[in-house]
């Protein structure tokens, strides 16, 4: 009794939050649902067909790929990077990581302005374009062109800045467990410090921290959403390329259709993507899996 | 890792190589430091700085000039509904942090300490939404709060999001951890489970409260896509749905717009530094990695 006091209205509230949607979710789908949360017309797998045979659909998905390939290992890398640096410091060590954490606070939103409207902005008062008038180079229309698509580089660069404070602390709370006896121990064994020790001891020991900071990236690059809006629409509406699923189905089921029907049928196939891709992966790295 | 015990024949090559090493990181770190600062630097200097400042072709580091008024201007716009805007966040922010703290502690405390025959089929139907993102319940989410004609609404903006698998988790993680001699203590002393967990287990973890509490005012405050869409009235945006508005507006005062975006911030710099200890303290007692 006195479990369900204490677990009962958390499990209620995500039951009628999370499932109940996720359930309603896979109902509308095999449905015709423009603009109406209580369809009539069964389509059978109507809809999953027509986004599977969706071009946008499917170049929304190839975009969410493209994305994740660089952005986890890029911010795998640099948080990584960033953690081993501050947490050989002995002196500023609250500062830097204050420094590297401090993005955190800001939100896609603000940030996409500051890259958008400051950083890279096409014209002359841009700061990318100032700097490389510089070293006499030329304008570059960063977020206007697609052939080269320089637009992944203030894509790529703002989530990096955003996150890697994040996983830097993740990777710090990781490094402090690893018992200093295993550093002595390699250093009787010979072993250099530096490259060796971090390949031999510091890497292999970082491994739970690891396949958890890769799940959340992956996650967290899926769900993306608020840079490519807002970095990437402006008066206009938003372009056609490089639109991530999110906001493909954002477009479609709150758009001027309003077709839920085909937006939740998309967001099932999503949905099963990612269940299979998280599940592969936990099986892979063997996620939960402590060392022994 | 500091400085390890090391074979004498090659101490003095270690010993050079490393402080040449050690003195490469500080520039290294020193240089990225100033590049990710450069955002915020940004952020304010256009804040303060004049619209031709902002748009000159002849960029310059410093303003020509600062202009102080743009904080108040910001606030007068009648097309830009700042304060309102600043109001709900705060609301938003706070009531979910709050909800999210008790709801997932409560619930992360049961899980870990009351034993109960299924306990583990409903931890793992809890931890399962985790691995559907919650971002791709969007579209019947909605459908469900509009049927429930919650849409612009402070309940709709809230209650959705109080449920967060990953603070129970948290939370369930750490209490597994709690020291079981402080609430046998409170047991010998007839407390029950509920006494036991005011009395004794919460003021014993206020470290994690506030690392979990951080986390969760942060994305409060910076959520945009939920806002977004449930926010639909100009009376129910948030600073973030207030903002994006303007970024893709066809005309705008850019330096308005940075001064708002500037005064976005200062709550959550000033949550952050107050509480930013205790989410590394947090993160390394939890074993979010674990």
């Amino acid at each position: 009794m006195w479990f369900w006091v204490f677990v009962g209205p958390f499990a209620a509230g995500l039951g009628l939050f999370t499932y109940v949607p996720l359930l309603w979710s896979v109902y509308l789908s095999f449905f015709d649902a423009h603009n109406t949360v209580s369809p009539t017309d069964f389509v059978g797998l109507g809809n999953y067909t027509a986004i599977l045979g969706d071009d946008a659909f499917l170049s929304s998905l190839g975009t969410f790929v493209l994305f994740t390939l660089f952005i986890v290992p890029a911010t795998f890398a640099l948080s990584l990077a960033l953690a081993l640096m501050v947490n050989r410091l002995r002196v500023a060590q609250a500062f830097f990581r204050s420094v590297f954490f401090l993005p955190t606070a800001c939100s896609y939103v603000v940030a996409a302005l500051i890259w958008k409207l400051s950083i890279f902005n096409g014209v002359r008062f841009g700061l990318a374009n100032t700097v490389l008038g510089w070293f006499g180079s030329d304008q570059t229309a960063w977020l206007s062109t697609t052939d080269p698509p320089w637009y992944w580089l203030v894509i790529v660069t703002v989530r990096l800045w955003l996150q890697a404070g994040f996983y830097m602390i993740l990777f710090l709370a990781g490094l402090q467990r690893i018992s200093p006896r295993l550093y002595e121990a390699a250093a009787v064994d010979g072993a250099r410090p530096g490259w060796q020790v971090f390949r031999y001891i510091t890497f292999p020991q970082l491994r739970a921290t690891s396949v958890a900071v890769v799940l959340l990236l992956v996650i967290n690059a899926f769900q993306a959403f608020d840079e490519f809006y807002n970095l990437l629409s402006d008066a206009r509406g938003y372009p056609p390329y490089a639109r991530p699923p999110l906001v493909y189905l954002y477009y479609t089921a709150l758009g001027k259709e309003q077709n839920l029907g085909l937006g939740s049928a998309g967001a099932v196939v999503l949905a099963l993507i990612i269940a299979v891709a998280t599940v592969a992966q936990a099986r892979w790295f063997g996620l939960g899996r402590r060392e022994e | 890792m500091t400085r390890l015990p090391r074979k004498h024949d090659a101490y003095d090559r270690y010993d050079a190589s490393a402080r040449v090493g050690r003195a490469l990181r500080v520039v290294l770190l020193i240089a990225l430091a100033l590049l990710f600062l450069i955002p915020f630097y940004l952020l304010v200097r256009n804040g303060l700085a004049t619209e031709q400042d902002i748009t000159s072709p002849h960029w310059t580091f410093f303003p020509r000039e600062v202009q102080w008024s743009n904080l108040t201007e910001v606030f007068d716009d009648p097309n830009l509904p700042m304060a309102r805007a600043l109001l709900n966040s705060t609301l938003i922010a706070v009531f979910t942090t709050l909800g999210t703290v008790l709801l997932a502690s409560l619930a992360g405390y049961g899980l870990a300490r009351i034993p109960y025959r299924h306990a583990n089929a409903v931890f793992y139907a809890i931890l399962g939404t985790l691995m559907v993102p919650a971002a791709v319940t969007f579209v019947p989410s909605f459908v469900l709060v509009s049927s429930l004609g919650w849409i612009s609404t402070l309940r709709g903006l809230i209650i959705p999001t109080l449920f967060s698998a990953f603070a129970c988790f948290i939370f369930r993680q750490y209490f597994l951890g709690f020291p079981r001699e402080l609430e046998d203590a409170a047991r010998v002393d007839g407390l029950g489970y509920w006494r036991t967990y005011w009395k004794v287990v919460v003021p014993n973890s206020r470290p994690v409260f506030a690392a979990v509490g951080t986390i969760v005012f942060i994305g409060a405050w910076n959520a945009f896509l939920w806002p977004l869409v449930i926010g639909q009235d100009r009376q129910a945006w948030t600073v973030q749905v207030a903002l994006s508005t303007f970024t893709t507006a066809q005309s705008v005062n850019l330096h308005e717009l940075f001064i708002a975006a500037a005064v976005s911030i200062v709550p959550l710099v000033v949550v952050f530094a107050a509480f930013q200890r205790y989410i590394v303290a947090g993160v390394e007692r939890t074993g979010i990695d674990d």
